[in-house]
């Protein structure tokens, strides 16, 4: 489980697994609301660079991740997403609050 | 004659078989020649009724999820069925963004992706006895070759 997660200062990186379902998703949901909590974070990263799945399960993680750090002030961003994450993260309208990358954020272009 | 081919596989209603139905459906589906994206479509639609069955029919009780999925010429069924608890009001549960679980971020979107990924969504539900969605998708058109 450890290996989904890197804290930088007050960013979280949570590293996706590669199927991004209800099932992974009640796995993720747990472990950053408690890193989250414990280490005062301003920013999640969502890395998508192993995730070649999601379904509208990721979404709610992901908005209930948002809905949360946002309270506090905090940021959400979402990077190495590719055309079929995008396409599930435009779909669900959720990719009109949180910043999407190509990339990393300092590499590349926001979609 | 249109060439048919059927499968049908029940599971116990724990999330950890949702990967299973979906390797097991795109496995079968691949005898139609699709597209990445066509199998990427199909995955998606059916992980959002396989998780709605464990989710909302069942309320993570452990009982069984049936998947049936047949052929018939380029076009993919797929039914997705449970004993569960239910829809009262099938309108409003395919409405986008409604959820009867807010408060453990369901997002609401189900039956909206499965409408976007597939070209065919019908549900049957009767309250008490159980839901029935079944989904259509025409795979693989040919060059030149359209379908309305």
């Amino acid at each position: 489980m450890e290996d989904f997660f890197k804290i930088n200062g007050t960013d979280l990186t949570v590293f996706l697994p590669a199927e991004l379902d209800h099932h992974n998703a009640e796995k993720i949901k747990q472990g950053s609301d408690r890193l989250i909590q414990n280490n005062n974070i301003r920013r999640i990263i969502f890395d998508f660079r192993r995730t070649s799945f999601m379904d509208s399960s990721g979404i709610g993680m992901i908005m209930g991740r948002y809905k949360n750090i946002r309270f506090m002030g905090g940021v959400v961003a979402a990077v190495h997403v590719n055309d079929r994450i995008l396409r599930i993260l435009t779909l669900s309208g959720i990719y009109k609050v949180i910043d999407i990358y190509e990339g990393l954020p300092e590499q590349s272009q926001m979609f | 004659m249109e060439q048919t081919n059927e499968m049908m596989i029940e599971f116990d209603s724990r999330s950890c078989n949702e990967s299973f139905a979906r390797v097991a459906v795109a496995a079968f589906m691949t005898q139609l020649n699709p597209t990445l994206e066509e199998v990427a479509d199909v995955k998606t639609a059916l992980s959002e009724a396989v998780t709605n069955a464990i989710v909302h029919g069942y309320e993570n009780e452990i009982r069984k999820v049936t998947v049936t999925c047949s052929i018939a010429g380029q076009v993919l069924t797929l039914n997705v069925s449970d004993s569960g608890v239910g829809i009262a009001d099938i309108a409003k549960a395919m409405e986008p963004l409604f959820t009867t679980k807010p408060d453990t971020e369901r997002s609401g979107m189900g039956f909206a992706f499965m409408e976007a990924f597939m070209d065919d969504v019908q549900v049957e539900s009767a309250v008490g006895k159980g839901t029935s969605v079944t989904m259509k998708k025409r795979i693989g058109r040919i060059a030149g070759e359209y379908h309305d």
